[in-house]
């Protein structure tokens, strides 16, 4: 077996002959690595898991999961995968334990194995205290914690996350990242998740594949990602009211000199080490540097160089709409 | 590799009791659901079987007796109650072939259970698509027969449970029993119960899975449940239709359930027409639960 946990080749399926939601994707992920897909609603992620799970299946090319071919293996894929839905799946009139109990049951797993599994799993996502509350008393990050949980029962070879933070307020949302790398940890699984938040894609991934309109933009580490976008931006003033874009450009790493009227957009490789190099070139020459600015750049500007647009909600089909919504209304109760 | 991989080898079926369970608790752990279910066909039994007393038109005080001359003697007029009730009872024993109109009707109710109960396993299964539970039970290794299988299951328990309650509280408000009851027909009143559950509740499913909202699937319920329900012998005997709806309702597999359910408990038995009920409903049902699950399971599997 291949390094490549997941391997797409010309995956592409087509909803209702002429909806094109996935185009001919390929991608690889290797193993141990927490792969992302990032991109606005709609632009194919959750039908790329939808098929690499086995429950859609492509209109063309295909994928394997661990080697085993996504159509004629699709029993075997189910047997190593594990998943964590963009919804909250777990029934809202069972316990949490109860829940649990039943993932297990559809896996197979017998049950005092379960019942030992479901003990381990719900003490590190630190909802044994609730184990026998039903979930509809769950607040969102519970919701999210217990979902993990369910995912993890059958102790997958490589998890899917889809939108695992949708709807959930910033320091939930942060608690739930260090909920997944403690279970990546803990588990030592491939991890590959969907998601439209560029802090999460940031802080999670080791690799992220940038997909819009059902096509892989780019794909690379976030560092390298942003490091490709020619480097950091440098925004100054200057006292004296004089064209220094030329001196300024003579500076090593700078790359771009913007002159913006009363400020300077500076594109500059190593900003940190750029910057006073500037600030020392302008004084030799009697100019005063007020004010400076130092920003390094995010996934944003990632995502805008290669898509031309800022991050944006596509139009949805009323039922991912819906159901997202459902969501969101879960995870704010 | 495989043993590596797939550590359980768990069997073909597996899951289908922890699915079916799962929307049976939903039912029997929430006590205002269970309890309305029970008071439901009180309700019924009681506004509709007993406001409907349709022996009462046949008696003597509902039909005005013509003043005659010269008057009736005392014992004239005893005599001519006398014959009025024997009218009653063999109207009523014509018509609905037994001199009860209510036990008629408590009967009919199993088989209205049956339609609604059944049709709500459809809905169970639109919340499941919407709320996600569906796609993260198709990624498990359950398989996809045994999702839908254990939604038709649920239903027919439930509906099976639920016409025990009907027959018990039927019995309190004065059911009465064919001549050659036992309890063991009972058991036949389960059994022709589960064979037009497990029919309906296919049909049910294979209608609702397609639909992503609720409005689209209770449309059609409420389209086909009244037609199936009154062009049907569940409240009123079909001899006295007109000749057209006899028609639909000679081919309404309710019709047979019911009347199959009456055989067993409140008439004369009659072997021959229970068995041909049998027949007819099993073969519904199986005709019907094939069609059913092999078009939600290829549903399932696009």
């Amino acid at each position: 077996m291949t390094d490549e946990v997941i391997k797409a080749e010309g995956l592409t399926r087509v909803f209702n002959k002429s909806l094109v939601a996935v185009d001919h994707v390929n991608f690889g992920v290797e193993n141990g690595e927490i792969f992302g897909f990032l991109g606005p609603n709609g632009a194919g992620k959750t039908t790329t898991i939808n098929m690499l799970i086995t429950v859609l299946k492509p209109t063309e090319g295909t994928a394997s999961v661990l080697g085993y071919d996504i159509l004629k293996q699709a029993g075997n894929v189910r047997n190593v995968i594990g998943l964590v839905p963009q919804e909250y799946t777990a029934d809202e009139d069972l316990t949490g334990y109860e829940d649990i109990i039943l993932c297990a049951d559809l896996y197979g797993i017998p049950r005092d194995v379960a019942k030992e599994r479901a003990a381990d799993l719900l003490k590190l996502v630190e909802l044994t205290d609730f184990k026998d509350k039903k979930v509809e008393t769950y607040s969102g990050g519970m919701r999210r914690r217990l979902e993990l949980a369910c995912g993890l029962i059958n102790r997958p070879k490589v998890l899917f996350l889809d939108e695992p933070t949708l709807g959930l307020d910033v320091q939930t949302r942060a608690a739930t990242w260090e909920y997944i790398r403690k279970l990546k940890k803990e588990y030592g699984m491939t991890l590959f998740l969907t998601t439209h938040y560029l802090e999460e894609a940031d802080a999670l991934c080791d690799r992220v594949a940038i997909i819009d309109h059902g096509k892989i933009v780019v794909v690379g580490m976030p560092e390298e990602l942003k490091h490709s976008l020619g480097g950091d931006i440098i925004t100054l003033s200057i006292r004296e009211d004089a064209d220094v874009s030329e001196l300024i450009r003579t500076v090593e790493h700078v790359k771009e000199v913007q002159n913006e009227g009363d400020s300077y957009r500076i594109k500059a490789e190593y900003g940190e080490v750029t910057a006073p190099l500037i600030i020392e070139a302008l004084r030799r020459k009697g100019y005063t540097v007020t004010k400076l600015m130092l920003t390094e750049p995010t996934l944003n500007e990632v995502y805008l160089e290669y898509t031309g647009k800022s991050m944006r909600d596509t139009e949805e089909s009323r039922e991912a709409f819906s159901a997202q919504r459902i969501t969101m209304r879960r995870a704010r109760a | 590799m495989m043993s590596e991989l797939n550590e359980h080898h768990p069997s073909k079926l597996h899951g289908i009791w922890a699915l079916t369970n799962r929307e049976l608790k939903k039912w029997y752990k929430a006590p205002v659901i269970f309890l309305l279910t029970i008071i439901t066909p009180i309700l019924w039994m009681g506004l509709l079987g007993k406001a409907m007393n349709i022996g009462a038109i046949f008696t003597g005080t509902s039909i005005p007796l013509p003043q005659l001359n010269p008057q009736l003697t005392q014992e004239q007029l005893q005599q001519l109650g006398v014959y009025f009730a024997g009218l009653q009872s063999s109207i009523m024993k014509g018509a609905f072939n037994t001199t009860d109109y209510f036990s008629f009707m408590a009967v009919g109710m199993i088989a209205f259970t049956a339609l609604f109960t059944t049709m709500f396993s459809g809905m169970s299964i639109v919340w499941d698509r919407r709320l996600g539970f569906l796609n993260k039970a198709l990624s498990t290794p359950v398989s996809r027969a045994v999702i839908i299988f254990s939604k038709v299951l649920s239903a027919t328990l439930r509906s099976m449970f639920q016409a025990g309650i009907i027959i018990v509280i039927a019995v309190a408000f004065g059911l009465q029993f064919g001549a050659n009851f036992s309890p063991l027909n009972i058991l036949g009143v389960f059994a022709i119960m589960f064979l037009v559950c497990v029919g309906l509740s296919s049909l049910f499913i294979a209608i609702t899975i397609r639909s992503t909202r609720m409005e689209t699937p209770m449309a059609v319920m409420n389209l086909i449940n009244l037609p199936l329900m009154f062009a049907s012998n569940a409240f009123f005997p079909t001899k006295f239709m007109p000749d057209w709806l006899q028609t639909i309702a000679k081919f309404n597999p309710l019709t047979y359930t019911t009347d199959a359910v009456r055989q067993l408990l409140i008439f004369n038995t009659d072997w021959a027409q229970l068995a041909l009920d049998f027949t007819y409903v099993g073969i519904f049902a199986a005709i019907v639960a094939s069609i059913g699950m092999v078009l939600s399971w290829r549903f399932l599997s696009k």
